[in-house]
């Protein structure tokens, strides 16, 4: 019987979720982000959530330590040494401009021009040495950026995924005269062809390895301080954990672990609860974030782009983000028309109720003024807002432009707000080949239960599913995620010419790697669940699509049929003239962890409470008296009807008139939505 | 029609319609076959009005060079397609009928709704081959548009869903790696048929009447932005000149002679005094010229949507008896990739002297085409490898132009030399930036970029469409300019040869060990290079970006050592 800790450090707030299986009772906290140093707020939220630290068979941790570090550009000052004529690659990319119009844009290389230092080598794309390594020069190298004060170095040669060994022997060199544990070569990060996309993925990891390395020594350090003599495991932008040891090798596959933590908890949560096909709806103050889970197992994605010209092509949980959230500020555009977000109010000035000197109208306020939200309960505010101020505010700013009364301008803030959040649901689901109608939403973080059920009525989404802890998904997808290891080799050849049995060899050495690492993670004895993948593509196209392959061992013609039967499915189109190519063969090692019960995660049932009613605004039929209810009160089991509103310490869920609600036995209001009363 | 919209329901229409584009544009870029497509993003997609054309939305990817172009060959459509049936998809790159050059083939889908035509769905698409004299269209030294490739005119390729097999078959037997053609076709009409289904959502949900009343309303609100964003720039006549360096035939330079006169909320673009129409392919057609214009202006004021009302206030004279309005049968193949950047220069240089704030120097403004066709002994194959390339922005008030930026009409990514080399048997020596490329002023311009690239196997021709040989682009508020555009052939046995036309050049056959070395053009720089901060200077050189001795001429107070 484990006791686990998953611990997610946020923009805002760190979440802590503790689970005890003994006593079979939970405790969660949260607490203010320690931004200067992440490991006091995770500290303290074990503290407060009275965790016993030495009893403790695991915790798991989601950190932004290296996200952040690369947005706001706080990176350790790394060194390049690449290949002779190439040290540009960098600064040139495969360069667009940041907007399609205005011509003004800038970008900032990872990595400056003066630490970018080339050396005499060339592979050819067979992997024929056409220039030999000149290993004087390489050490002179690593003693110039030495001298410069790097910390850390990358090593970045062209064609080095067919062979790797002057990457190797340079590294080697490099390592005599400069030892350093932070030395990345290209070839170990990612082993796919194109060297813009692998050499700022090697930049990363090279350039974010000694701030997560130094995190996480104090993290250790502060725990083992408080007896904890287990392994510390890592959250990852894959979904998956592993340990602290490992990862720092691997700092580059921490980015984006956030979002993924969250679509994890979804996906444990949806397959006890019989949903197997979620849309992940994650939102927060500043933004939300889409995913998509089909058959129990969350999309990943090989090829995304943290921001203009930073491809981090390393596997990662497929979240789609944009700007609204609960401090999206709304505003008329030069056309007349209202806008939502992109710009958000933030945690500072925030919204114009957190009365500290906000004065634009924002999502919150707009959910404030309508009813939605208990002015008495909002989480981030001292002291009563002044409804009747912000309410004038709203009629001020937007309806009278508009024409409107403030009422119904907060409400159309609300319906530009949802509509926007719609598209990036229909983003993730119809426009990859998914119909939105064949999945449930699962409504997370601090403002996604207001919402969810206005958007799934908006895409014909039959069923909302809001977990029992909505605003500690992130925290409890770090104690629930697997441990996993991804791999990729490239093979590029045209399906007829492919060796099968070299396609076998490869997934099994995949799978070899993989399991050793879990081994070394302390992961390796329980059940471990392999995923195969072949990106591929017809000869002559550039964009891949990526085939799953249930046996490493498939035929020739089994993979055929299984590309072509995927393009169908995504673009309606067959193309039996044209042969395949088959790019890249992609393994999943996950290394299954103990399952928590997420009964745990029920509150102790509450005494009956006095109803309570308020009046709330609904797009269908206005201002209607609603009862308030707790959500601790809501027993597996419990039914219900709306219109009401559902409170609890984290979120508040919106239920709509005529929406049906039914609580699951781990604590889940499972909301049909019915037919929205809506018509333009 | 019923009462007035009401403008919540009409910015979800607009996002609506937007996004309807937004996914045709990601569907036909992601099953293109054409690397052109696929990778450069040379297409776009987009909703035309069903009586005159006229653009309602267009995908916010799509290729900036056909925002103006398409409502004019949808235009040409309805003129002359009696007939649109639900499922036809009617082919056409005529581009004398509202096109850019023969390369750019256009398809248009008649939208039906509950059996009534309601608007046109339309993309364009740049296929790698379309016919002609040389693989892939840009001949240097074409003199009439046939032997440019095979000119199509508005013929329905599906009819009522099913492709008809006989205009495939004319296509397929003149055009080059016609194989892989019948995917392009397939993507580019998938496209189509997903936005037909979206569009089709979009008026379930809203009804009819009410997406109608909102394109127009959404027309008028985007005419009267338009006005007032003119009626901000002060009342002028204002001149700007470009200069395209040859049309590749006869070696003299073209010259645009751009008058944009600003009269309270209008503004009125006069290119009388242009060259005459040229010889080779440098002339541009007319939907390409007014585009150009379009695109720069939209540059200029990017928060400007986009549909026809837009273009209302921006009234263009037809510069008749000029370059800039070809007709059959002048070639026109470096008119959508040259010839309308350098157009965008004159309009960026002659706003310069209105609205300096908000304008910036001169960018690289080329699009670089190289092309090298050869056989592969080793592969046992024909081969033709096009490489495209990025050049300097100018600088502006805010800062430094960025290095290595794609072509002004477009949104291009380059190949990386790592896919480059495994198709085809060349060897890149240097892919690096072009130091010193970047126009001195306060705000410097960016830098263009220098490859070398060698042959390895086998004999092959090389031709080149690039500009900016002769002169740099243009500095504004006394910065200077970029660098020019050079190419060099630098043969194995020692000798070079530069091409006359400097930045155009067709057929001149390299062997293994020969190489081509290229520089593209900086961006002009912004503002007195004295005003320079002395300590982004010392950064300069430190970065290696300027040499001491060219910071010394380039940049001549700020030097304190």
């Amino acid at each position: 019987m484990a006791k686990i800790v998953g611990c997610d450090v946020g923009g805002t707030f760190t979440d802590l979720i503790y689970l005890d299986e003994a006593t079979g009772s939970a405790r969660i906290a949260k607490v203010p982000t320690t931004v200067a140093n992440q490991s006091e707020g995770v500290l303290a939220a074990l503290d407060k959530a009275q965790v016993d630290i030495a009893a403790l068979d695991s915790l798991v941790h989601g950190t932004t330590a290296t996200t952040n570090a690369l947005l706001e550009r706080k990176l350790a000052k790394t060194g390049l040494i690449t290949t002779a004529g190439f040290r540009d690659i960098l600064e040139l990319g495969r360069r667009t401009r940041p907007s399609a119009y205005g011509l003004t844009g800038s970008f900032t290389p990872l990595i400056p021009r003066n630490l970018r230092l080339e050396v005499p080598e060339r592979m050819d794309v067979d992997g024929n040495v056409v220039i030999a390594l000149d290993e004087a020069a390489v050490k002179r190298a690593a003693e110039t950026l030495v001298a410069e004060g790097c910390e850390s170095l990358l090593i970045h040669f062209l064609h080095s995924y067919t062979d790797p060994t002057h990457e190797k022997r340079a590294k080697e060199i490099a390592l005599s005269v400069w030892p350093n544990a932070y030395v990345t070569a290209g070839h170990e990060i990612l082993s796919e062809f194109r060297e813009y996309e692998r050499g700022v993925t090697a930049a990363v990891n090279a350039a974010v390895q000694p701030i997560l390395e130094r995190y996480l020594a104090r993290l250790t350090k502060g725990l083992s301080q408080r007896g904890y003599t287990k392994d510390l495991l890592v959250m990852q932008g894959n979904g998956g954990t592993v340990s602290a040891e490992a990862i720092s090798k691997l700092a580059v596959n921490t980015v984006m672990s956030g979002p993924a933590s969250g679509v994890m908890a979804a996906a444990r949560t949806g397959s006890v609860s019989g949903r197997e096909n979620l849309i992940t709806f994650d939102m927060g103050g500043t933004s939300c974030d889409v995913g998509l889970i089909k058959d129990g197992t969350p999309q990943v994605s090989s090829e995304l782009e943290i921001e203009y010209a930073m491809p981090v092509h390393v596997p990662m949980v497929d979240v789609h983000t944009i700007g609204a959230g609960g401090g999206s500020i709304a505003r008329i555009d030069a056309g007349g028309l209202l806008q939502v977000g992109p710009e958000s109010a933030g945690a500072q000035p925030g919204p114009i109720c957190y009365g500290r000197g906000g004065t634009q109208p924002t999502i919150t306020d707009a959910n404030l003024v309508l009813g939605r939200l208990n002015p008495a309960r909002l989480l981030a505010v001292e002291g009563a807002p002044d409804i009747t101020a912000i309410q004038a505010r709203i009629g001020e700013v937007i309806g009278d432009p508009l024409g409107l009364s403030w009422e119904d301008a907060a409400a159309a803030i609300l319906r530009i707000a949802n509509d926007r959040m719609a598209g990036a649901v229909r983003m993730v689901s119809l426009s990859r080949g998914h119909d939105p109608r064949d999945f449930s939403l699962f409504a997370f973080g601090g403002a996604g239960p207001l919402h969810a059920g206005a958007i799934a009525r908006e895409l014909g989404v039959p069923t909302l599913l809001i977990p029992a802890r909505p605003g500690i998904t992130n925290a409890l997808g770090c104690a629930v995620a697997d441990l996993r290891h991804d791999f990729v080799n490239t093979i590029n050849k045209p399906m007829a010419s492919v060796d099968m049995g070299s396609v076998r060899d490869i997934f099994e050495a995949q799978i070899t790697e993989g399991r050793a690492r879990l081994d070394r993670d302390g992961g390796g004895t329980g059940e471990v669940r392999v995923i195969h993948r072949a990106d591929m593509q017809f000869i002559g196209q550039s964009h891949l699509l990526s085939v799953p392959i249930a046996d490493p061992a498939i035929s020739r013609e089994d993979l055929q049929a299984a590309f072509e039967a995927v393009y169908w499915a995504r673009f309606e189109v067959s193309l039996p003239e044209i042969k395949a190519n088959l790019v890249n063969l992609n393994t999943a090692v996950i290394g299954i962890r103990q399952q928590v019960d997420l009964r745990l995660l029920l509150d102790p049932v509450s005494p009956e409470m006095h109803p309570e009613s308020r009046p709330v605004w609904f797009e269908e039929g206005g201002w209607t008296k609603t009862p308030i209810l707790q959500r601790s009160t809501l027993t597996p089991g419990t039914q219900l009807t709306g219109p009401a509103i559902v409170e609890q310490m984290d979120t508040t869920t919106v239920l709509a008139p005529g929406m049906r609600v039914e609580v699951d036995e781990i604590g889940n209001m499972i909301v049909h939505v019915g037919p929205g009363g809506l018509a333009a | 029609m019923t009462t007035e919209i009401d403008p919540i329901t009409l910015g979800v229409i607009q996002n609506g319609l937007q996004q309807v584009c937004n996914e045709m544009d990601l569907a036909f870029c992601r099953a293109a076959f054409s690397p052109v497509i696929a990778e450069a993003m040379d297409r776009s997609d987009g909703i035309y009005a069903a009586e005159d054309g006229a653009l309602i939305a267009q995908g916010d990817l799509g290729l900036p060079v056909f925002v103006g172009t398409m409502q004019y060959g949808t235009q040409a459509v309805i003129q002359r397609v009696s007939d649109p049936q639900p499922d036809d998809v009617i082919i056409c790159n005529d581009p004398y009928l509202g096109g850019t050059h023969l390369m750019d083939v256009r398809f248009y889908r008649p939208f039906f709704y509950q059996g009534e035509l309601f608007c046109w769905l339309a993309n364009t698409g740049h296929w790698p081959d379309t016919g002609g004299m040389v693989p892939g269209g840009f001949s240097a030294r074409a003199t009439e548009v046939e032997q440019e490739g095979l000119r199509i005119p508005p013929v329905k390729l599906f009819k009522q869903g099913v492709l008809d097999p006989e205009i495939l078959a004319i296509i397929q037997s003149n055009i080059r790696i016609a194989d892989q053609r019948i995917g392009d076709i397939q993507a580019q009409a998938a496209a189509l048929k997903i936005g037909d289904k979206r569009l089709t959502a979009l008026l379930d949900r809203y009804g009819r009447d009410t997406v109608a009343q909102a394109i127009a309303e959404l027309r008028a609100r985007a005419e009267r932005l338009m006005r007032a964003t003119i009626a901000d720039v002060p009342d002028g006549v204002y001149t700007g000149e470009a200069f395209v360096d040859s049309d590749g035939v006869v070696d003299e330079p073209l010259k645009i002679a751009m008058q944009i006169t600003v009269k309270g909320d209008e503004m009125t673009f006069d290119m009388a005094g242009s060259s005459p129409p040229c010889r080779g392919p440098m002339n541009s057609v007319i939907a390409t010229t007014r585009s150009s214009i379009y695109l720069a202006i939209k540059h200029i004021f990017p928060d400007v949507p986009l549909n026809a009302g837009t273009y209302a206030p921006l009234k263009i004279i037809d510069p008749k008896g000029t370059f800039l309005y070809a007709e059959y049968p002048r070639p026109v193949s470096g008119c959508a990739a040259e010839v309308s950047q350098r157009i965008a220069e004159a309009v960026f240089a002659a706003l310069t002297k209105a609205i300096p704030d908000q304008l910036f120097a001169a960018p690289a403004g080329s699009s670089g085409n190289f092309a090298l066709g050869g056989y592969d002994p080793d592969k046992q194959r024909s081969y033709v490898m096009y490489v495209i390339s990025g050049g300097g922005y100018g600088g502006h008030a805010g800062g430094d132009g960025l290095t290595n930026g794609c072509s002004t009409i477009g949104i291009s990514k380059s190949q990386p030399i790592e896919v480059l080399e495994q198709y085809y048997p060349v060897l890149f020596e240097r892919y690096a930036l072009a130091e010193g490329s970047g126009g001195a002023g306060q705000h410097r311009g960016g830098f263009g970029i220098n490859y070398r690239v060698r042959v390895r196997r086998g004999e092959a021709r090389a031709s080149m469409v690039m500009d900016h040989g002769r002169t740099g682009p243009q500095g504004a508020l006394n910065g200077s300019e970029g660098g020019a555009n050079t190419v060099r052939f630098d043969f194995k046995d020692g000798s070079t040869h530069t091409p006359l036309h400097l930045s155009k050049e067709q057929d001149i056959t390299v062997r293994p060990g020969d190489v081509i070395d290229v520089c593209t053009p900086g961006g002009g720089g912004y503002g007195n290079p004295a005003r320079r901060d002395p300590k982004m200077v010392q950064d300069d050189i430190r970065k290696g970006y300027y040499s001491p001795e060219e910071v010394a001429r380039l940049f001549p107070v700020t030097v304190t050592e």
